[in-house]
Parts: structure tokens; C-alpha cells; sequence
């Protein structure tokens, strides 16, 4: 048996269990109005150092509004879940530029591609730079670690990753079943000191609806230790207490919300509108020619106060409406 | 002679590997092509997942990503990536189909990294969901271009399980009993997997492919199953649905 027992990737954060409920201990659970901007938001709530998460699947349900802010915030140092990542991944490639680092370690489970449409040079270089200390695991091995967050246990066991190089870069362990004598990856927990999540749906308090897949999310809104919510509409306390059954996310896990009409794009918002093809594309060209690179990020995201300009300059409403046609399949999608 | 080109072989090849009834987790690209020509052929009950939490969809379109939309068009349910990954991990999915920058003799994956891992030459996405995938599905099924530089002695990183060093080890190193590869589908043939040694060998060889081309850009020694046959062309059918319905806007076809 030449595998070796433990992964000598680096762990990032603590499992403790005990940790996390002294902190949970504190957090508020009342009924607050949490309605602020996506600026106030991450200027309150995402630290330098902060161990990051970003919701969805990459290019869909994406919080882009607060990626791009933390971006232009200058946020320093931050270590990320690179779990199903994609744009989102790509967009947070973008601090690292000029000597300046906006991630320094990274649990790599999917990053640097965006599926299909190829890998991002940017987040390429950033990757093979050596500058990012990574952390190697599979999308699922980084879901347990939230759900063992979620359970309030500092590990779970899992069948993945074993026997693979993936395991050997990892900070997983082996450990043998008690019961059967089988071997089995065991996986810390994973708390995000904080995480952004797009939603359909979110009342000024933060209790949450999602429609669609849920991906990690239900289980990476109650891992967080914070959490900022961007919401496409926000609808009345009333309505939530009405379908108390469509409730994803109770606001006890929430300490921002964030009103973001739009706030996946250029990602998809099922039932609300596809992804940009033409402008995700436009990112992974543009990230080829370094001066090129630096102006359209000055255009589109240094340059802008908000993400509201940057979906104005990307077309407004009348592209958005050309993606809502394309996601309620009106037309058939023309894509990149 | 029908005309076909090597991508819409591979797809068809692939489509017909999936059962009625049977259940696959798929990517996108070519193993997302194959799932629907299936579902639109002979397979109408084939149950698809995505990973990201697309449970049995009819597909209206190709997906761009894993985990848009289309992945739970008129689904049975929009769920998580945990409940599809455990519906795998309790044994409840047949087959996997993945791709990868390398592959060994014993179906070992590589996404991660080309070159050493500490300076690589070049830095790939990772696993994704497909060492899980891999570890978990009865049948784990690649689709891929084949050549020497992809079908490699050595994998730089061993990212995906296939049987690791031979036979015996993926039980050893606690995977789940009896599952494995099962299929390599490439522009030259069908490749198996020998039940005794557990290494690659070739089950049929695509029309107008000989065996030796197969070896020439195979960087591992690779041998003939017993039984060898020639590859089945695309049929008309299955070429009208392919372009037509499945990928009318040639992504994966035309690439």
C-alpha cells in the first residue's frame, strides 16, 4: 500500500466544531431590516484574509454584483472555495494583477475553465504563477465539507478522491470504517468566514427563495458565517409566512441583503434570463492582450459605481430581454 | 457511403452504450450529445443527471453548462449536487461518461495539471464532479481524441479513479466494489477493459482505422480483445437527429 493516509495539501480554516459555535453563539437571529448596498455589504462584511464563497454553479445563479465589488474594493489576500467556480472564479482573477494579490490560497475543486467555452488566460495565469497557494478536492468532497459545517461536526466521511492524486494534494485523511473496516476519505468541515449568494426571491429580513437547482447553496448559506444576499426582487415578510415551504434560506444565516435586479449576469437566472454568451466570450478574449485586459476591466468594472452601470453598459434592458427570450426558450439560443 | 465526421461518429458510438431505462451522468459537449441522440432514438427512459442538480430532464437543447437551465427542463426534480453525487455514491447510477487532457492504460484521468504539479506548464480546471463521478458510477465511460501525447504510460496527475495500478486496487483503496471504466470511445475505436489485468484493449476499430494506427498513437502497450470487430457507422436516422435536433447549431459537431 504505497497511498499515503493523510493529504499533505494545506488546510486553510478550522473544523473545530466548538469554534463554530462560539461563534454561531453570537450571531444575531432576530428579525432585522438587513436591506443595505452591495458597496455598504462588502464593505461591512468581507474582510482582508477572509476565507470566501461564492454561490451557484459558475455561470449560473452567480452573485456577480458583489464579486465585481470586492474587486473594485481592492480586498486583499482573501482565500476562496473554488467549488464549481467559472466567471465568478475568473472575475476575482481580475485582483490579481500589477503585483496586487486578491486571492493568496485556494481550494481548487473546478477553477480556471468555464465548462465549454474554454479556460480563462487570466485565471490561467494567476493559477500557474505560483503566486496562489491551492488546495486540491472534487466538487462534491467540498460539498461534504459544508454539510459536515452544516451538521456542526468537524469532519465527514466520504467514498471520493481515494486512491487519486487529487487525495494525495488534499488536506483529507483517511480514516477506516468502525463498522465495516472499509476505508473511507474523511473530509474537515468548511465555515466561510463569509459567502455571496444570488437568490430570486428575499424579504428585508433574508429569509430566501430559490427556484431551480440549489447546487451547494442550502448548504453553503448555513456553513457561512456570513453571508450577503443580492436578490433579484424583495418581496414582504407576508409573502414568505404565506409558503413558508419555498423558504431556502432562513434570514438567521443572513447579514446583508442586497436588492440586484439582474445580479447573475452575465451568468444565467433560471427563469429569468440565459447566460451572455457574447460577453463571457468577450472576457476570455480580452484576457489574452494584457492592455486590452486592463481597459475593459477599467470599463466595466473600476470605472463603474455599480453593477447597475455595468449592465447598462453591456446593453441594458434590451439585451436583458433578448437573454429572457433565449432562457424561456422563445427563441432558440444563438449562444456564442 | 453515408458521410459522418469523426466527432458524430464518436457520439453515435457512444449513444448506443446507454440502455433504456438506464441512468448517466453526464458532462456537457459530446457525453451531453450522446445522452440526448440516445434519449431521442432508442433510450426515450434514459435518465440523465447533472451534477449540479438536474435530475431526469427532456432536454430541449444542448446546455452550455452543467448547471443552466436546461439541465432540469421538465425535470423530475431540480435538486443538489449532494443528491445527485449520493444517489451515485448508494448505487443508483449505471454509467459516467467524462473526458480529461490524459488517460492511462488502467482509465486514470488527468484534468488537473501537465508537468510537474508544483510548476506546471499548464494549469486545467481540476476534478469538477468527475473524480466523483468516476469513484461512484458502476461504469465510468470517456470520450476522447486519441492520441499519444492524451493516451499516456503515465498520467503527470492522477485526478480520476480509473483502476488505479491494476487489479485489486480500487477495492484496496476503498472505492466502491465492481465499478470502474468501462469504455474509451475515440476518433480510431471502441476500447474495453481486460477483465484479468485490468488494461486497455481494443474492442472494435472504426472503418478505415487499423489496428496499428490505434498502436502508433497509444503511448502504452495496448492488445486486442478477444472478440475485435469493426466499429457500426452512424446510421441515416441517427445523423438526421444529430445534426437536426441534438446539435442543429453544430457546437459539439462542427468544433
Amino acid at each position: 500500500m504505497n497511498e499515503p493516509t493523510s493529504g499533505t495539501g494545506p488546510l486553510f480554516t478550522n473544523p473545530s466544531a466548538d469554534e463554530a459555535r462560539a461563534f454561531y453563539r453570537e450571531k444575531s437571529r432576530r428579525l432585522t431590516d438587513k436591506i443595505m448596498s452591495v458597496k455598504d455589504a462588502v464593505t461591512r462584511f468581507v474582510n482582508d484574509g477572509d476565507y470566501l464563497a461564492s454561490g451557484g454553479f459558475g455561470t449560473n445563479r452567480i452573485s456577480t454584483a458583489v464579486m465585481h465589488e470586492i474587486v473594485r474594493q481592492k480586498k486583499r489576500n482573501l482565500m476562496f472555495a473554488g467549488h464549481t467556480t467559472t466567471h465568478d472564479f475568473q472575475i476575482l482573477c481580475a485582483g490579481n494583477r500589477n503585483g496586487e494579490k486578491l486571492l493568496s490560497r485556494v481550494d481548487s475543486a473546478y477553477i480556471v475553465g468555464l465548462e465549454a467555452r474554454g479556460l480563462s488566460p487570466q485565471a490561467r495565469r494567476v493559477m500557474q504563477s505560483g503566486e496562489v497557494e491551492i488546495c486540491e478536492w472534487s466538487n462534491y468532497a467540498m460539498a461534504v465539507r459544508l454539510r459536515a459545517a452544516v451538521m456542526g461536526l468537524p469532519y465527514l466521511p466520504t467514498r471520493c478522491l481515494l486512491g487519486t492524486d487529487t487525495f494525495a494534494r488534499s488536506a483529507a485523511k483517511m480514516v477506516e470504517c468502525p463498522f465495516t473496516h472499509t476505508r473511507l476519505a474523511a473530509v474537515p468541515a468548511l465555515y466561510p468566514d463569509v459567502s455571496a449568494i444570488h437568490v430570486h426571491e428575499s424579504d428585508r429580513f433574508g429569509n430566501c427563495r430559490i427556484h431551480g437547482i440549489t447546487i451547494a447553496d442550502f448548504d453553503l448559506a448555513r456553513a457561512s458565517k456570513r453571508l450577503i444576499i443580492t436578490t433579484e426582487r424583495i418581496i414582504s415578510n407576508d409573502e414568505i409566512r404565506n409558503r413558508p415551504d419555498a423558504t431556502t434560506i432562513p434570514a438567521y444565516c443572513v447579514d446583508a441583503v442586497c436588492e440586484v435586479r439582474y445580479g447573475s449576469y452575465p451568468g444565467n437566472m433560471p427563469g429569468e434570463y440565459f447566460s451572455d454568451e457574447r460577453h463571457l466570450k468577450e472576457w476570455l478574449t480580452v484576457e489574452r492582450d494584457e492592455q486590452a485586459y486592463d481597459a475593459f476591466l477599467q470599463k466595466y468594472i473600476h470605472g463603474v459605481a455599480s453593477f447597475e452601470q455595468y449592465v447598462e453598459l453591456c446593453g441594458g434592458k434590451k439585451r436583458i430581454e433578448e437573454l429572457r427570450a433565449e432562457e424561456l426558450l422563445e427563441k432558440r439560443g444563438k449562444g456564442a | 457511403m453515408k458521410e459522418y465526421n469523426a466527432m458524430e461518429l464518436m457520439i453515435c458510438v457512444a449513444s448506443r452504450l446507454l440502455e433504456d431505462g438506464s441512468t448517466v451522468g453526464v458532462g456537457t459537449g459530446a457525453p451531453c450529445a450522446a445522452a440526448m441522440l440516445a434519449q431521442k432514438t432508442h433510450a426515450p427512459d434514459l435518465f440523465i443527471l447533472f451534477e449540479a442538480g438536474g435530475l431526469a430532464p427532456q432536454l430541449p437543447m444542448m446546455p452550455i453548462s452543467v448547471g443552466d437551465s436546461r439541465t432540469f427542463h421538465r425535470a423530475i426534480m431540480a435538486t443538489s449536487m449532494g443528491d445527485i453525487m449520493e444517489a451515485c455514491q448508494r448505487g443508483m447510477v449505471d454509467y459516467t461518461f467524462l473526458g480529461g487532457a490524459q488517460i492511462d492504460a488502467y482509465g486514470n484521468l488527468n484534468s488537473t495539471v501537465v508537468g510537474p504539479y508544483e510548476k506546471p506548464s499548464v494549469r486545467f480546471p481540476g476534478s469538477g464532479g468527475a473524480n466523483d463521478f468516476a469513484s461512484f458510477c458502476w461504469r465510468t465511460m470517456v470520450i476522447t481524441n486519441h492520441d499519444a501525447k492524451r493516451f499516456v504510460e503515465k498520467v503527470d496527475f492522477l485526478t480520476t479513479p480509473g483502476y488505479l495500478t491494476g487489479p485489486g486496487a480500487r477495492e484496496e483503496a476503498g472505492l466502491p466494489r465492481d465499478s470502474g471504466p468501462y469504455r474509451v470511445i475515440t476518433d480510431l475505436g471502441v476500447m474495453g477493459f481486460n477483465t484479468e489485468t485490468k488494461r486497455m484493449q481494443v474492442e472494435s476499430i472504426h472503418p478505415g482505422v487499423t489496428f496499428e494506427m490505434i498502436q502508433r498513437n497509444t503511448g502504452f502497450e495496448i492488445r486486442k480483445a478477444e472478440h475485435i470487430g469493426e466499429t457500426d457507422v452512424p446510421s441515416e436516422m441517427e445523423l438526421r437527429i444529430l445534426r437536426e435536433e441534438v446539435d442543429p447549431l453544430g457546437y459539439v459537431i462542427n468544433r
